[in-house]
């Protein structure tokens, strides 16, 4: 069926549909003594190929010692993640010719994830990472007792809500790319945040107030998140874990009423306070309000902290006295309040979760997309003429 | 162009010289400004972690008194605060995707006869520079380019990510357009590890330590990458890193001076505009090597014709 033609330089010939791609690895072997280096491997693919089938070709074919770890092949297992072009994700989910695409050079560079140690080449310690803090929020259900003689009942609503976070696969991609957890190698991060919403979204479990109080306590817990969107933009999954992060806030402060030690809730009341007094943001009460008010000790404490900038800002007149002590209202401050009033009067809080409510139907985007999945399943076929070897069905 | 242009808070509170070069470069890039000075804080972020339907009803109202502006002849709605990009995008996208929502949330803002209508235009001025004025445009207005300054680009995590929601796409590659700009204007883009981290800013005060030594590590590296200044389209940004940079210096042991424009404020040097009245001299860290640039090139009428 594949027929082969010459280039018109005339030295190679490659079959239909074929494309080179250059692929730039990270090597690193420890047990080595050397550095890490960069090596080059030129690979033959149709291009809707994944990152990863480029990799085993290398491996096959050039370098038997190429260190990546794989499985399903299928973006089901979680076991390919790594950092391709700079941007984290599963190298079996990355097609040929979108790498190419977002490349610099015309190369394709794979590294291992970040934020974790290397083992060898692509291959990183998830156990000294990611698994770790994974174990440390409790990651299984911890119900009340007695357990219901038969089943739990619980509304259908309530597992909706939690399937965004169980459809995690544990690949690591969000906490390579963790900027908090890049200054700060404690933090809990993402994916195990996210775990966290599993356990407090659901029902079930009789522990939310002390899941919540514990990582609202921790200083590398559920306020250390710096609110980056590195881990919703690398997630394969949907997962988005600096939403279930949010939520996660919202419920530990409004829920359980948690102040924590780390001035989470504080601020998060600071701000919402000082838009609904005057419309705006009030930076000058920011700290003292965030410290517990402008008469407490530690409040006094950072005020001295930040003495030098206030100071400096001041001979700058960057900041003047009059702007520092009196803010303005927004004319409207009335309407500003109502809506506040409206909204904490529900009995129910009203959220739009775009992964589970699908956007309106739009009836172009719906052609598009249905003869975008008729073509990929057109290629899918093409691609493999074998039978599945597995012979599992979908 | 006429916008219908929301400030924020920040640029009117601690970072006052960002207003007051937006208000000076816009008549010169031929921008007139309606300022929707009845609007209200986007909520950074914050009032969506407390509560989504005041924060979709908060940001839906500034969208509806911006779309009256444009009903009375604005172009579109202008931003000049990465943060509120962000924050005001994440509430347009669920406002958007569901009328009965959206309904819902309007039901917040009928008693004053505002209300929002889906698909609102609303780009930050770095956007604005790009995709409505053109770089080529732009170009034409430098009137003093700004030949040997190296700049460093620094976007602001809400203006970059989740790339889907922001718009960035093979026509829309907003996540370079910080370079684009830099480039259009004489400059030499400084290629650093920081540019699209974050500067640490929302954690200041939950975890000064890690807030700070973020900002250190992003200075840092630019001033190993040899930049003369960086450039933020981010008001908060610019608090993490100028502002705070005596105390971030102290916090990563390292005597960074790395003076922070605002984006209006390089924009207004290349037009030829004085560090002075673009507010330069407000910032904690002097621009010194900036104005010593400016300063040096004025009488350089070589580096006129170069660009
Ligand atoms: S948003 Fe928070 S949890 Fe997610 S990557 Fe950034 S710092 Fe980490
Ligand atoms: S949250 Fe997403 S990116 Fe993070 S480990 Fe789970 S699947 Fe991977
Ligand atoms: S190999 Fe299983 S997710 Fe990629």
């Amino acid at each position: 069926m594949s027929s082969t033609e010459t280039t018109n330089d005339g030295a190679s010939t490659k079959v239909e549909g074929l494309q080179e791609f250059t692929l730039r690895l990270r090597r690193y072997d420890p047990e080595s003594g050397k550095p890490a280096y960069y090596e080059e491997f030129t690979i033959e693919l149709e291009p809707h190929r994944s990152v990863l089938d480029g990799i085993l070709q290398a491996k096959n074919d050039e370098d038997g010692s190429i260190g990546i770890r794989c499985s399903c092949r299928a973006a089901i297992c979680g076991s390919c993640g790594t950092r391709i072009n700079d941007k984290p994700g599963l190298a079996c989910h990355t097609h040929l010719d979108e790498a190419l695409k977002r490349s610099k050079d015309g190369k394709i560079t794979v590294e291992p994830l970040g934020n974790m140690p290397v083992i060898k080449d692509l291959i990183v310690d998830m156990d000294a990472v990611h698994w770790k803090k994974q174990a440390r929020v409790t990651p299984w259900l911890l119900p009340s007792e007695p357990l219901p003689e038969r089943e739990h009942i619980v509304p259908r609503e309530a597992m909706v809500d939690v399937t965004q976070s169980m459809a995690c696969i544990q690949c690591g991609a969000c906490v390579s790319d963790c900027l908090s957890m890049e200054i700060d190698p404690l933090f809990v991060g993402p994916a195990a945040l996210a775990k966290t919403y599993r356990f407090v979204g659901d029902p079930r479990d009789a522990r939310h107030q002390q899941r919540l109080n514990d990582l609202a306590q921790d200083p590398h817990g559920l306020y250390a998140c710096t609110h980056c969107f590195n881990c919703i933009e690398a997630c394969p999954k949907g997962v988005a874990p600096m939403s279930q992060i949010m939520r996660l806030r919202r419920i530990a402060s409004q829920d359980h009423h948690i102040v924590d030690r780390n001035n989470g809730e504080r601020h998060e009341m600071a701000i919402v306070n000082s838009v609904k007094k005057y419309g705006t943001l009030n930076e000058a009460n920011m700290i003292p309000d965030s410290y517990g008010g402008k008469l407490h000790p530690a409040s006094a404490r950072a005020m001295l902290a930040s003495l030098p900038v206030i100071t400096k800002a001041l001979l700058r007149r960057k900041v003047t006295p009059k702007s520092a002590l009196f803010h303005p209202k927004s004319p409207d401050q009335a309407q500003i309040k109502r809506i506040y009033r409206e909204v904490g009067e529900r009995e129910q809080r009203l959220e739009h979760n775009l992964y589970i409510t699908q956007p309106d139907e739009d009836p172009a985007e719906i052609a598009a997309h249905e003869a975008h999945v008729a073509a990929a399943a057109a290629r899918e076929a093409a691609a493999k003429p074998g039978v599945d070897q597995t012979g599992a069905g979908a | 162009m006429k916008v219908a242009y929301w400030p924020g808070c920040v640029s009117r509170g601690f970072t006052p010289e960002l207003h007051g070069a937006m208000a000076k470069v816009a008549p010169a890039l031929g921008i007139e400004l309606i300022e929707l000075n009845r609007a209200n804080c986007s909520g950074c972020g914050v009032i969506a972690e407390h509560s989504q339907e005041l924060a979709d009803s908060l940001n839906a109202r500034t969208f509806a008194l911006a779309q009256k502006e444009i009903e009375q002849g604005a172009d579109l709605m202008m931003n000049i605060c990465s943060t509120c990009q962000g924050a005001q995008s994440e509430c347009q996208e669920r406002l958007d995707a569901s009328a009965a929502y959206r309904a819902e949330v309007n039901k917040h803002l009928t008693p004053e006869g505002l209300e929002y209508a889906k698909g609102i235009v609303n780009k930050n001025f770095l956007w604005v520079l790009v995709e409505e004025l053109g770089l080529e445009e732009l170009g034409k207005l430098v009137k003093r380019p700004l030949t040997d300054l190296r700049v460093g680009p620094f976007y602001g995590c809400y203006i970059v990510r989740p790339t889907d929601r922001i718009g960035i796409d093979d026509e829309h590659p907003r996540d370079s357009y910080l370079e684009l700009v830099i480039e259009t204007l004489g400059g030499t883009v400084v290629d650093y590890a920081g540019a699209q981290k974050c500067c640490g800013f929302p954690i200041s005060l939950m975890q000064p330590d890690t807030s700070f030594k973020m900002a250190g590590r992003h200075l840092g590296d630019a001033k190993d990458a040899e930049a003369d200044c960086l450039v933020t389209p981010c008001p908060l940004c610019h608090l993490n890193l100028d502002m705070q940079q005596p105390v971030v210096s102290k916090a990563v042991g390292r005597d960074l001076q790395m003076p922070v424009l605002h984006l209006p404020q390089m924009v207004g040097l290349a037009l030829g505009m004085s560090p002075k009245e673009l507010g330069l001299s407000k910032h904690v860290v002097k621009p010194t090597s900036v104005i010593d640039w400016s300063t040096s090139v004025v009488g350089a009428v070589g580096a006129l014709s170069a660009a």
